[in-house]
């Protein structure tokens, strides 16, 4: 509340001094744009749906997902999110939070998982993917990034990550640091996180799942991921696939001590 | 049946900031689908907010307000354990009420 | 197949509704269909019962950003502190229809209403307060939409 005073104040101020000097730089502008909508984020109405399907017994095995272990346990969904990806013995392999709803979805409910990732994004499973997703990022929130590496196979996961991360590749020659590979990039009126690093790897993978107010679609990272590689003009990646992960696990660890704000609130 | 709304009424001495988030496309009927036809425009028309059974806001919007709208209001002289409700009915003839207590 | 959650969400839907039904006062105004189908500033002031020009007042106030990463959500405040007002508009001038929204001001409310709003391009936003002797008075500000990153 006190912010939109503050705000009205300088509104009027700023409509009074006419020279173009007195108003705010255009990053301050886009800052406080961001500011103002981070009351109320619809985000919080996915998380809402999440927390029911997650209770919710559902699937061939008619069996609710609260015996799900994303990291911290079977059924500890507080501060999972902050610790993924990771290995899970079970599987034997480094997983990220959509990855491992896809096995619990697939052992605990019968769900087949491999159709579930060949749905395409906001349909059928998927949708409900998306309020699963925002609400065990929300039971994270504000927390520090705790990535572990204390298994081969998640500095395997790290080191393959940071290949992928400045392979150059596609038709326009890109990899991802070619936008977030150092700081000071911007795209149009975008600052681009340096995911390189704190405070740009913490800020940005911590920042997904998010709500994007350009499309009214809450994204997970798998969706933000595709989606860098769709605007690379690079093969789709297919959903939760080892490449994705691993460029997760390579942000994670470099966001580590960044606190989470997912789901958080994007253009 | 639409998705509940979220409704968080904080007071602070005789002045209550009620915050509304609702889960509704607010299709403006401008839009045309993958095939070129018209998406039909689908929006909240009214929305009423009563303290303790009285009415205390009517407003109408049409389809410019944003998709899963949030909405903010200042409730004069309500209290801690006061309960708000919160009334969309939309051009189709949809509605939805949710209550929420005061904190 | 209903949880229990989502049961009791409807029932309780089904009792506010019971319970405001009756409540509404019989003066409730009926939808303002006209002022939401005009394209113009002055034609929606028109259809609300506006006479005459609106003035510029320091009693009104639009409160936004300047510039919005997107124009699909713009937060967008309307507020005044006179009295007599009986309605307070929020208007985007470019937009297909320039109409937002209307909050119909009461004594158990601030005259100070908060929403989000979809705009087209940038525009001038209006809060417009109608009085009720059929006067308008008026705050604008203009908002510059632009579209972020790789666009979309």
């Amino acid at each position: 509340m006190r912010t939109t005073t503050c705000l009205s104040l300088l509104v009027l101020a700023g409509s009074i001094a006419l020279p173009a000097a007195a108003q705010k730089t255009t990053a301050e502008g886009i800052a406080e744009y961001r500011a103002l909508l981070q009351d109320g984020n619809p985000a919080e109405l996915f998380e809402a749906k999440g927390e029911d399907l997650w209770k919710q017994k559902r699937g061939p095995k008619a069996a609710s997902m609260e015996k799900c272990d994303l990291g911290k346990g079977p059924g500890v969904v507080k501060g999972a999110f902050a610790e993924l990806p990771r290995y899970f013995p079970d599987t034997g392999r480094v997983q990220d939070m959509e990855s491992r709803l896809l096995t619990c979805m697939e052992t605990l409910q019968g769900f087949d998982a491999a159709a579930i990732a060949k749905t395409p994004f906001g349909q059928g499973e998927q949708k409900n993917l998306e309020g699963l997703v925002a609400w065990i990022s929300a039971e994270s929130k504000g927390l520090p990034l705790n990535l572990p590496q204390s298994h081969a196979s998640e500095r395997r996961a790290y080191e393959v990550g940071k290949r992928l991360f400045f392979l150059r590749a596609g038709p326009h020659d890109f990899a991802c640091a070619t936008c977030h590979g150092a700081d000071g990039k911007r795209i149009r009126l975008q600052d681009l996180p340096n995911l390189t690093k704190n405070p740009g790897a913490g800020e940005g993978f911590g920042a997904w799942p998010a709500y994007r107010v350009s499309s009214g679609e809450l994204w997970g990272m798998q969706r933000r991921l595709n989606d860098c590689f769709r605007q690379q003009r690079f093969p789709y990646p297919g959903y939760a696939s080892d490449v994705t992960v691993a460029l997760a696990v390579y942000m994670g660890v470099n966001g580590k001590g960044g606190k989470t704000t997912a789901p958080a609130i994007k253009r | 049946m639409a998705d509940p709304m979220r409704i968080r009424a904080q007071a602070a001495g005789d002045k209550t900031t009620v915050r509304i988030l609702m889960a509704h496309e607010m299709e403006t009927g401008q839009r045309k689908d993958a095939a070129g036809k018209t998406i039909p425009a689908w929006f909240i028309q009214e929305v009423t907010a009563s303290l303790n059974g009285k009415t205390v806001l009517t407003a109408d919007w049409g389809p410019a307000v944003s998709k899963n709208p949030f909405m903010q209001f200042t409730l004069k002289g309500a209290k801690a354990g006061d309960k708000i409700a919160v009334t969309w009915k939309d051009n189709r003839g949809d509605t939805r009420t949710d209550e929420a207590t005061v904190s | 197949m209903k949880n229990r959650r989502q049961m009791l969400t409807q029932s309780a839907a089904l009792a506010g509704l019971a319970a405001t039904a009756g409540w509404l006062p019989a003066t409730a105004l009926a939808y303002s269909k006209d002022a939401f189908d005009a394209k113009s500033v002055a034609d929606a002031l028109k259809a609300v019962g506006v006479t005459g020009a609106p003035t510029e007042s320091k009693d009104v106030t639009i409160t936004g950003p300047d510039i919005a990463e997107n124009g699909a959500v713009v937060p967008l405040s309307v507020a005044t502190t006179l009295p007599g007002v009986k309605q307070l508009m929020l208007l985007v001038e470019k937009n297909p229809n320039a109409v937002v929204a209307i909050f119909n001001t009461s004594e158990f409310v601030e005259s100070n209403f908060t929403t989000r709003a979809k705009l087209g391009q940038s525009s001038d936003v209006y809060a417009i307060a109608v009085m009720n002797d059929g006067k308008a008075l008026f705050a604008k500000k203009e908002v510059k939409v632009t579209l972020g990153g790789c666009g979309g």
